[in-house]
């Protein structure tokens, strides 16, 4: 589990029955509910970065010799697929 | 009674300065609040003890009910005690922020100068706005004279702030009867409220709080995983909360009695209850014109007598029940109307406590007083001869409108 920036202090003291409070960080990152995900062809990649550019989830990352996904934090929206002028991406369906 | 040290001044004033005098002696740290009739003179007394320097808090105008209580929820998460003041449409805008402050846990404390639900198109009194919210988990309290209110603004944050209940109060105040009605009302000192009420006990439990970082109200339920056991706890939780509160109410107005010498029932009020064979149950300033007809009917010899219903949230199973028991047939004057059962809602949830008595007696639903219009003596005799009429016999079915023929 991911630790907030501060220490959380300890809550035990407060009856679990009053207010919905959250003392643990849950990131429930766009990568555990996704249903389709980008594969790149290395071979049409030219990194020209249109992808890049337009990825809203900000998840393209740079390799030595194509770009590529964090895919903990793709939300599998296939807007890169779209805007790719090589095609050189395809959305393919995640393993259920 | 134990030595009453209170030394008061004695005003004379309307409903809504007497609100806004309790206000002022409870110290809140932030009021915020839209002018909407019949409430507009309690923002404008607030705001002349505010700009006298009577009264030191921040008052927040804000653009609409929606942000006066998204605003005081803020506030209360910061430590602060908070007030407000609406009724009717007001309080419709804010029913989104209005209905999260329980769940919250929020102790705050709203008067509601209470008006009649449009359409068709009313600025008068009615008690509609307070019982369409009913069950939005808020605690509901209903005065009868311009000094229960005040009493019942100081009480109402001990109560909400009381850490077996820590949930937020609405005190009604009948729009118009009590709002615009000026009586002679015992103001208590300063010193003598700092007494009786602590120090804000707000956000203990639930804050915005850099030393103390948590995340509010997190996503919560759902139907997989603890989603549903951790909802279904927080509800409970709630319930709980207003279960206490039905003794920590009951002790506030003691220990009020005790320390100022005015006891107010806290839950429910029998009167010539004893002896009676049959009674009236009423809600709010009504009362006082019902306590005159059965004053009346008694020397008639009527053996009648009255159940006033100060709390109705939570609702007061067990003194209703106690109350109920005395009697063989009651008549229950709303002044707001249960739509879905073609009756008024006290005397829906009135029969709900018949049940409980375990005695099926008559029961008649009467409405009056609505969009502004006076229910007199002469309604409440007529509301008595017809119940005792239920007594031998002659029930009736639907509501009887009582200002039909006005």
């Amino acid at each position: 589990m991911r630790r907030q920036s501060h220490d959380m202090f300890n809550a035990s003291a407060i009856p679990d029955d009053l207010s919905s409070i959250a003392t643990v960080l849950d990131p429930m990152l766009p990568g555990d509910w996704r249903s389709m995900r980008p594969v790149v062809d290395r071979e049409k990649c030219v990194k020209c970065a249109v992808c890049w550019l337009y990825c809203p989830a900000q998840c393209v990352v740079e390799k030595p010799r194509w770009f590529d996904f964090d895919l903990a934090v793709c939300k599998g929206c296939g807007v890169c697929a779209f805007e790719c002028p090589h095609g050189a991406i395809t959305m393919i369906e995640e393993a259920a | 009674m134990s030595e009453v040290t209170n030394f008061p001044r004695v005003v004379v004033c309307e409903g809504n300065e007497a609100a806004a005098i309790g206000v002022a002696l409870s110290r809140p740290d932030i009021i915020a609040v839209y002018p909407i009739t019949p409430q507009s003179s309690l923002v404008e007394h607030l705001s002349q003890m505010v700009a006298s320097g009577t009264l030191q808090t921040d008052l927040m105008q804000m653009e609409g009910e929606h942000s006066v209580m998204s605003a005081l929820q803020g506030a209360a998460l910061a430590g602060g005690r908070t007030f407000t003041a609406t009724c009717g449409p007001g309080l419709a805008f804010m029913f989104e922020p209005f209905i999260r402050t329980p769940g919250l846990r929020l102790p705050m404390v709203c008067v509601l100068v209470t008006r009649d639900v449009l359409s068709p198109q009313t600025v008068w009194g009615g008690q509609q706005d307070a019982m369409i919210t009913r069950d939005a988990g808020w605690i509901q309290m209903y005065c009868e004279t311009v000094q229960e209110v005040l009493d019942t603004v100081i009480m109402a944050y001990k109560i909400a702030e009381h850490r077996d209940v820590v949930l937020p109060v609405t005190v009604c105040s009948d729009g118009n009867y009590l709002g615009f009605g000026v009586t002679r009302v015992e103001v208590p000192d300063q010193a003598s409220v700092d007494a009786f009420l602590p120090s804000p006990d707000v956000n203990w439990h639930v804050a915005l709080d850099p030393d103390r970082p948590m995340g509010v109200d997190p996503l919560t339920g759902g139907a997989r995983g603890i989603g549903p056991r951790t909802f279904v706890r927080y509800r409970k939780g709630h319930c709980r909360g207003m279960q206490n509160a039905l003794r920590v109410i009951e002790e506030v107005h003691a220990e009020w009695a005790d320390r100022f010498g005015r006891r107010h029932a806290g839950l429910v009020e029998e009167y010539k209850l004893d002896d009676a064979k049959y009674a009236l149950v009423t809600i709010g300033s009504m009362t006082g014109a019902a306590k005159n007809a059965i004053d009346a009917a008694r020397e008639k010899g009527e053996r009648v007598g009255l159940i006033k219903v100060k709390t109705f949230r939570p609702f007061p199973l067990a003194a209703m029940v106690t109350a109920l028991s005395k009697v063989d047939a009651v008549g229950v004057v709303d002044r707001a109307v249960a739509f879905g059962w073609n009756c008024g809602p006290v005397f829906q949830e009135t029969l709900g406590a018949i049940y409980r008595t375990g005695r099926g007696i008559p029961a008649i639903s009467f409405i009056g007083g609505l969009s502004g219009a006076d229910i007199t003596e002469d309604h409440f005799a007529r509301a008595i001869a017809m119940t005792a009429q239920a007594l031998v016999g002659d029930r009736r079915d639907g509501p009887i409108w009582l200002n039909e023929s006005d």
